[in-house]
Parts: structure tokens; sequence; C-alpha cells
């Protein structure tokens, strides 16, 4: 086929683009993966009982205002990265922020805590099931920002994974806060960290195969 | 007109163009493609200098990405950033997929050629899409030879395939995108 002729195939009944832009394709999967990690964590985990007794405590926001400010910058990054040519300077700084927060507060209690507090502060009582517990409850999210991202344009699928796998995990850790007793930013700083790092590892595997056109 | 005023106003005609084109202007787009497909083979031309056998396909392959992914393009953002960076990304690509290829298998291009490489050859794509098209299933296929070569409506499409009108539109959208699955796996 000559390229002429080529040009003649697509344009011939092109017509109007009606796919709706990225960020509410976004939104959309952001919506299910979220309604399906909520189902997840209330057949599986349960609400904290004392969750209206902890609205109250400032630490319950810190910890939520941390992941959902990380789920903001992975959603920035993952639009960016999903768009050919898009400017990514400003994605490190997204997604750096809210970790260099968490960790200041972690920094602060450590210092201010007793010395044989602090390995309770850092271990809290569920250290062993939390990033497990996020990676799990991520995968509805997962599967559906994949989705999307798979029919947008990555041009640098490992980095577009990562930063899906990482949006997937911040969102899932937002429902987990529901869930979740420790209140330590020491441990919130490291273990949700993790937590929400083990889907992005996983994401950055699978984009450099599954998210190449 | 210095270089930077060209650039400028090629940039400005090409995005007004892709923008009627998205709107539904089929004109429009047409001229943006064909112009586009010239700046494409030159500036693939000038990166693939020791596989020119190549340039042709790859302009191709580019215009297809471009095309599936034209709903990807806002207009907030230089044209000239997102066309490069599909061109850029696909280039890669290709090279990815020869060094993986040339790994497994020898390289028998060098011996042959001196004999494969004259000019009136250079401007035709070695692979042919034609034949591709015709490895794609019924669901993909018949949608777009109807209509995009045949160029029937999505309704007399329709009638011919007895598919749906709603099977029709998402069979061409899947199968270009399925065509470009295709010429990545051709190698």
């Amino acid at each position: 086929m000559k390229t002429d002729d080529l040009i003649t195939m697509l344009v011939t009944g092109a017509g109007a683009v009606e796919a709706p832009p990225a960020a509410q394709r976004y939104a959309l999967a952001i919506g299910w993966g979220a309604a399906g990690a909520s189902l997840l964590m209330l057949l599986v985990l349960q609400v904290r009982h004392d969750l209206a007794q902890a609205l109250l405590l400032p630490m319950f926001w810190v910890k939520v205002g941390f992941v959902t400010s990380l789920a903001v910058g992975s959603l920035f990054a993952a639009l960016r990265l999903s768009r050919p040519g898009a400017v990514i300077d400003r994605v490190p700084i997204a997604l750096g922020l809210p970790v260099l927060g968490i960790w200041a507060i972690a920094a602060f209690t450590l210092i201010d805590a007793e010395p044989l507090e602090r390995s309770r502060l850092f271990f809290g009582d569920t250290w062993k099931s939390c990033p497990l517990l996020i990676a799990m409850l991520s995968v509805p999210v997962f599967a559906a920002v994949l989705h999307t991202m798979k029919d947008l344009a990555p041009t640098r699928p490992r980095l577009a994974g990562f930063a899906a796998g990482l949006l997937s995990g911040s969102v899932a850790a937002v429902i987990y806060c529901l869930h979740c007793p420790e209140m330590g930013a020491p441990f919130i700083g490291f273990w949700y960290l993790l937590g929400t790092l083990i889907p992005a590892g996983v994401g950055a595997v699978l984009g450099n195969s599954i998210l190449r056109w | 007109m210095n270089r930077e005023a060209g650039f400028r106003s090629r940039e400005e005609r090409l995005r007004d163009l892709l923008t009627q084109g998205l709107a539904g202007d089929d004109a429009a787009y047409r001229v943006f493609l064909t112009e586009l497909s010239a700046h494409l083979r030159a500036f693939l031309r000038r990166r693939l200098a020791r596989l020119p056998d190549e340039v042709e396909d790859l302009v191709q392959e580019s215009l297809l990405a471009i095309h599936n992914l034209r709903h990807t393009y806002e207009a907030d953002q230089p044209l000239s950033a997102w066309v490069q960076a599909i061109a850029r990304y696909k280039l890669v690509d290709l090279l990815r997929r020869r060094a993986a290829h040339e790994m497994l298998n020898d390289p028998l291009d060098e011996e042959m050629e001196l004999f494969s490489t004259a000019d009136s050859d250079a401007a035709e794509a070695r692979r042919d899409l034609n034949k591709l098209l015709a490895d794609l299933p019924d669901r993909f296929r018949l949608p777009i030879v109807h209509t995009k070569l045949e160029g029937l409506s999505v309704k007399e499409a329709a009638d011919v395939s007895g598919m749906s009108e709603s099977a029709i539109k998402i069979g061409v959208h899947r199968g270009l995108k399925a065509l470009a699955a295709k010429i990545r796996g051709a190698l």
C-alpha cells in the first residue's frame, strides 16, 4: 500500500473524534476502581470500630492527607505520561512533596518521642499486614487505570506503568485508612508508602510490555 | 522569513488543520496527514540514514499511530512536540525490535545490501499493509474494507456486512489498532 493510499484510507469516514478527554477517563476509572476497593475492604477487612472517634484526631487527617496528596500527584503523573510529548519535569515534585511532608512529620514525631517508644511508633501493631493489604485493595483501581492508560499513548511505558501503579496504591491507601488502626506518622511514612510502591513496581514491570503500542 | 518564523507558521497551520479534522472536517484532515507525512519522511530519513529501506514503512506506521491516537492531542500543547514524541517512540521501538530480532537471527541484510538499495525503491514501502489487513479477523477487516476502502457510510456497511452499526464503528476503531499491533509483530 502506498502512503497516499494509506492516508486516503485513514481519512475516509474519519469524522469527528468523540472520545472524552483523558482526565475524564481517569476519573471514571478511579471511581469504579475505588468502588471495587471499598467493597473489598468492607467484605474482607471491615471498617475500624472506633472510626467516629478517630475522625476527631488530627493524625487521622494527616494520614488521609498524605495518601490523598500522593494520589493527586500520581494522577498528575499518569495524565502527563499518557500523552505524547507532554512536559513531565514537574512530576518528581508532585510525587516527592507528599513523601517529604510525611517524612518531616515522622522525623519530628520520632525525635519528640521517648527512646523506648520509637520502635513502636515505627512498627505499630500491623506492619506485617499493612503493605500487603494496601496492595490487595489496589487491584481494582490498578486494572481500571491500566486499561484506561492502554487506550492513551504512553511514550515511556515503564514510567507510565509505575505512575498507574502508584495511583492505584495511593487510592487504595485512602480507603485502607477507614480500616487501619495505626496513627503514627513514622508507620505511615514507611509501611503505607511501601504498600503503594508494591503496585507501582508491578506497574513498571507490566507497563514495559502491555503499555507498548 | 527566518527559520523560527517558518517553523511557527507551519506549526500553526498544521495545528489548525488537525483541529478542524478532529471536529469532523475530513478534507482538512487529509491535508494535515499529507503535509505531515512529508515532514515525517524528512525527520525519519535523517535518523535512519543507515536503514533507508525502513523509512517509508516507519512513515506509514507513524501515520497509523497518529490516526489511532489523535484523541490524545489536546489543543493546549505544541503540535510539534506531540508528533515528534510519537515518531520518536516508533523509531526507538523499531530499533529495539530490530536489535532483539538480530540477536536471534543472522542479519542477512548486510550481504544483500548492495542489490536491495536502489534509489527508485526508496519511496516504496516494503511492508504491504493490504496483506496485513487481509489477515485481520472479519469483525475488524469487513468494517475497514467497507467504510475506509470502499467508502461506504456506516449504515451502508452495516447493511452489506450484516453487522450492526455500532459493531462497524467499533470494528474500524479496534481494527486499525489491531493493524498497528500486526505491524509491530510482523518484523
